[in-house]
């Protein structure tokens, strides 16, 4: 019997047919590609941690050398709750492994991460890991020289996600750096502009008191606790200054930090 | 035979261009078009699929049943445009950043459905190919037409190399904000068309029905 391409079972055929083909097809893709798109997630990471701590040099952008730049970061994890470093037996309990732990992936996941109730969550984040990787700079001499932080807050259109470098007093900013947002272009997408992160780098993050000082303000900031806001942008720069008060506060990175400045 | 082909490569450029003439794609074309590089891939994944697409498609039209020839369509156009996307987060990690979705919308692209059902289902695979790159390429010069514009008095720059000079940065340029946002897009295809219709007369539509004159008696009610 020849093959009845409209009959009930020649229409069934068909599409298992197509089905098959194309599965096949579309899961060979994914398998192959995936090691490369591993590769750049992490580079891309890398490059923005190296573009908020001020040592990214446009010049070179090639694959080794973001790596071999990369190479003086240490990836710590941290216990946000108890602000010290976990061991690597509490690491391993947990399954996390520092080089390839993705705060990002396990934000859904309850078992290393909590939803925020409303008043806590000052940067419209909904829940918050609760453990986080930061990444280390030792000078020659074996101090602390650096230390980048992930950040992330609600800004006008979208979760904005970046880095926040401060030096090794865990007070001082080295710099700022948005790799992910939905921000408009031209008005808050200028979170990315150079001549507004250039903005950053020295201001003060706590006063005498230890109370989170630093501002994002409208119009020009003057002092170490203000930085100008985005003219034209707002929501994005409330956004901005959320996000430094939650992450720098008690429920972020604060207790961290106070570690940090006892040494 | 290489006439036949040449006429399929050609005539979407101008004559049957998808977006002046044929109205489709106009969603990815307000979307993509905020700055060249991103228009550059957009127009390279988007030609690469449709060609594609109409080839497998006529490859395969005279086993399709009619009963579910477009969800066939579908899912040839969808792994195809998947794989697109999964080869650029593999290749070029930034820029599939900034196409973000639109990669993945080409699935509901128009021009890549238009061509499948209404050339690619009545032609042999070779000349069904070459119909979807002429229609990639029509698609491609409307949309780096409209990056170019709009990323020159948006953004003062093209392919991210400062061309004016921007007040921001202590030039003496500044950017026209709504070349930034879609509708800018919109008004460059409209004048785009009004310049193709009026050298091309035999594009311009009829009038669909004339309104009655106006009188003089009617006005003073």
């Amino acid at each position: 019997m020849a093959f009845n391409k409209d009959s009930v079972s020649g229409t069934i055929k068909v599409a298992l047919i197509v089905c098959v083909v194309c599965s096949i097809f579309i899961s060979s893709a994914a398998v192959i590609l995936k090691p490369f798109q591993v590769e750049n997630k992490i580079l891309d990471r890398n490059m923005n941690i190296l573009i908020a701590a001020g040592m990214y040099d446009p010049a070179l952008n090639s694959q080794a050398e973001i790596s071999s730049l990369f190479a003086a970061f240490t990836p710590r994890v941290v216990d946000l709750n108890s602000g010290s470093f976990m061991t690597d037996e509490q690491l391993s309990e947990l399954g996390i492994d520092v080089q390839s732990y993705d705060d990002r992936a396990v934000l859904s996941d309850p078992d290393y991460s909590d939803a925020l109730p409303e008043e806590d969550d000052i940067a419209d984040l909904k829940r918050r890991v609760r453990y986080a990787t930061v990444y280390l700079v030792e000078a020659a001499d074996g101090s602390l020289q650096n230390i980048v932080l992930p950040v992330s807050g609600y800004g006008l259109w979208g979760t904005m996600y970046g880095y926040l470098a401060l030096e090794g007093d865990g007070n001082t900013v080295t710099g700022i750096g948005f790799y992910d947002h939905k921000e408009t272009p031209g008005l808050g997408g200028e979170i990315t502009n150079p001549r507004w992160k250039a903005l950053w780098p020295g201001k003060q993050i706590f006063d005498a008191n230890s109370e989170v000082a630093l501002r994002v303000v409208k119009g020009n900031g003057s002092g170490v606790y203000e930085i100008d806001g985005l003219a034209g942008a707002s929501l994005t720069t409330r956004g901005v200054g959320n996000l430094i008060q939650f992450w720098m506060g008690p429920n972020g990175f604060g207790p961290f930090l106070a570690n940090v400045k006892q040494g | 035979m290489s006439s036949a082909i040449n006429a399929v490569l050609t005539r979407p450029i101008i004559a049957e261009n998808p977006i002046t003439m044929q109205i489709l794609g106009i969603c990815s074309s307000l979307a993509v078009t905020t700055s060249l590089n991103v228009a550059v891939v957009m127009c390279v994944a988007l030609t690469v699929v449709t060609g594609f697409s109409n080839f497998f498609i006529s490859l395969v039209r005279n086993y399709m049943p009619s009963s579910i020839r477009i969800i066939i369509q579908m899912a040839i156009i969808s792994a195809l445009v998947i794989a697109v996307d999964q080869l650029l987060q593999a290749f070029a990690y930034e820029i599939s950043k900034q196409l973000s979705v639109f990669v993945g919308l080409i699935i509901t692209n128009c021009i890549v459905m238009g061509r499948a059902e209404a050339f690619a289902m009545k032609n042999p695979p070779v000349i069904s190919f070459m119909d979807g790159i002429g229609n990639g390429l029509g698609y491609s010069i409307i949309l780096l037409l409209l990056a170019t514009i709009r990323e020159l008095f948006g953004s003062g720059s093209l392919f991210g190399m400062e061309i004016l000079p921007l007040v921001a940065n202590g030039g003496w340029y500044e950017p026209n904000g709504l070349m930034l946002i879609a509708p800018s897009a919109f008004f460059i295809i409209g004048f785009l068309i009004w310049i193709v219709r009026t050298k091309r007369t035999e594009q311009m539509e009829k009038s669909e029905f004339r309104m009655a004159a106006h009188t003089v008696q009617e006005a003073a009610h």
